[in-house]
């Protein structure tokens, strides 16, 4: 397919708007190095509000799909919306946030118009020739693979909580396009949906990560963890045998569940297996307490406590207590 | 009488694989192949539904001639039919190119009510080929089923979004992808092992398929494949005691600013 060179050659998109804020920093210095504008993708029924929040944060445009069809998120319509909107304008890149929704529609979407899609990028940038680079983890997280893109439109998936939203500008001036597509009907029926309630702070935001491991005995003993954490202003969090195999839990840490960059993370009796590692790689100070000096965790770590942590532990909490106190 | 199809992946155990530390690349030549996990469930959930409504399961993998020992083992848990799908023009594809290659097998199998896949798998962990093949056979597609069932044409799938937990429903034919926690799978007895010794493995080629050299180039390049940098400090906390070590791990916490801001 031949591509005829626009004005908005990078496109962000998320059905949920908060996520695609999210994309509009690297989207832009994207569009800057090709001299290009960054323009927003936005689908759904009544999105007047929402187009303008999206400038003023700093797309430089919106194409906007405002119909009924939209309102509650359903794949082919959106698919098909996308895909229309694309072959009428031709972007270069288009940037969609990682959610289950993100990468149905992402891989779809690239099918539909024959070009590539990486999913789950955590960096990106342009090489010589112009085309997007990707970096994502690969091999369990063994390691990071650099891809790089031959056709267009490029399209990436960005996992949520890999950049930062910006500081939106009261007044900012920005287009509003509405765009006319054609809609395909959906192929399968929701039967039958029930809200999840989120919990109450994200893992991914929290600041510090207490993370218990096969190490722990008891669901009962997070308690402990619980109380370590709140004493110095973070969150608990598992790994995935206490989730999968003992069911004490629904969620883990690690590769296949929450990925997480606290300025801590302390993982108590936690071996490390490489999916975990690959969750927490970008922690700001890593600690491993267990009590074998031979886990995998202890050779990424930036502090060793080697015992017992139903002694280490406790002994922690009352250390804190202590220091901070005195502090 | 249901028609199931389960794409499998034989993949490097990533657990086996080992990086040089001086070049920090990956050494994968002599790391253990395995099917990859999550189409091990794939493949469990056809077999049972094999089990109690009767019916054929078709395994089909993409691969090098390594591959094969993976197609053997799903005959042994229960798989009817393999194929092999194998040709060096399928070397270093991308998913675009996968899923073509997946779709015209699929088509050419004939009628089928389900194909079954994981919805990643453990070594590039992309999880994206599933969807490019359900928009090559035009098919509704049911992504991460935690529960599924086929009653009278109609595929019922249980799963969870990030907000919402959801019941979903498509009229067969219709691809579906399972998650790890759909089943436990089982382990095959030394007599079904046996068994799928024998029985036949279909090659297809490019040429069986139809697809040309020209059909088959890759969107994508990898340029670069490195283990991550890993610079920790690695400091051991020593101490006479679990106390000692406690303080001497909190003095070092508040020092570094992470702690007591």
């Amino acid at each position: 397919m031949t591509m005829m060179s626009e004005a908005e050659g990078v496109w962000i998109f998320s059905e949920n708007n908060e996520l695609t804020l999210e994309l509009v920093s690297k989207g832009k210095e994207l569009a800057n190095k090709m001299q290009t504008q960054l323009a927003a993708l936005l689908l759904g029924s009544d999105i007047q509000s929402q187009a303008q929040h999206l400038i003023q944060y700093g797309a430089d445009k919106v194409l906007a799909v405002d119909n009924p069809r939209l309102k509650d998120f359903r794949a082919e319509p959106f698919l098909s919306a996308i895909a229309s909107v694309a072959r009428q304008r031709a972007p270069s890149i288009i940037l969609i946030a990682s959610t289950r929704r993100g990468k149905e529609l992402a891989a779809r979407l690239a099918t539909r118009l024959e070009t590539g899609c990486v999913p789950d990028c955590t960096k990106l940038d342009l090489n010589d020739q112009g085309n997007l680079v990707a970096e994502r983890i690969v091999y369990g997280g063994s390691a990071m693979a650099k891809i790089a893109f031959h056709t267009k439109p490029q399209i990436a998936t960005i996992p949520p909580g890999t950049f930062e939203k910006p500081t939106p500008v009261a007044g900012r001036a920005g287009q509003i396009a509405s765009v006319e597509v054609q809609f395909e009907e959906p192929k399968t029926e929701v039967a039958e949906a029930m809200q999840v309630e989120a919990s109450q702070t994200k893992i991914e935001e929290a600041r510090i990560v207490i993370c218990g491991g096969r190490g722990m005995a008891k669901k009962e003993d997070f308690t402990m963890l619980n109380e370590l954490a709140r004493l110095i202003g973070g969150q608990t969090g598992n790994t995935r045998p206490l989730s999968e195999d003992r069911k004490w839990f629904s969620e883990w840490v690690g590769l296949s569940g929450h990925k997480v960059r606290p300025e801590l993370y302390v993982g108590c009796g936690v071996s490390g297996v490489i999916q975990h590692v690959a969750g927490i790689r970008d922690s700001k100070v890593i600690v491993a307490i267990n009590k074998d000096p031979e886990a995998p965790l202890c050779e990424v770590a930036d502090y060793v406590a080697i015992g017992n942590l139903y002694e280490i532990v406790p002994a922690l909490i009352e250390a804190l207590k202590r220091e901070l106190k005195s502090g | 009488m249901p028609r199931i199809i389960v794409c499998i992946k034989q993949a490097v155990d990533v657990t086996q694989i080992r990086a040089d530390p001086a070049t920090r690349r990956l050494i994968t030549v002599d790391a253990p192949r395995k099917i990859s996990d999550i189409d091990k469930n794939a493949l469990e959930e056809a077999v049972r539904m094999k089990e109690k409504l009767g019916g054929e399961v078709t395994v089909v993998t993409m691969g090098e001639d390594g591959a094969k020992t993976a197609l053997r083992e799903a005959l042994a848990i229960g798989a009817d039919k393999a194929y092999h799908l194998n040709d060096s023009l399928f070397q270093n594809t991308d998913t675009r190119v996968t899923s073509l290659i997946l779709g015209e097998a699929i088509k050419k199998l004939g009628q089928f009510d389900l194909v079954i896949c994981g919805e990643t798998t453990i070594d590039s962990f992309a999880g994206i080929t599933s969807q490019r093949t359900a928009e090559r056979l035009e098919v509704p597609l049911i992504m991460y089923a935690r529960s599924l069932k086929l009653d009278g044409g109609i595929v019922t799938a249980e799963r969870a979004l990030e907000d919402r937990n959801e019941t979903v429903r498509a009229r067969t034919p219709v691809l579906v992808t399972v998650i790890k926690g759909i089943n436990e799978p089982r382990i095959p007895s030394l007599m079904a092992i046996m068994k799928a010794s024998k029985k036949e493995i279909i090659i297809w080629n490019a040429e069986a398929l139809g697809l040309s050299k020209e059909k088959l180039v890759s969107t994508l390049e990898i340029t670069e494949v490195l283990a991550p940098k890993m610079e920790r400090r690695k400091i051991m906390i020593k101490g006479e005691n679990p106390a000692d070590i406690a303080n001497k791990l909190a003095k070092a916490l508040i020092k570094d600013g992470v702690v007591g801001k």
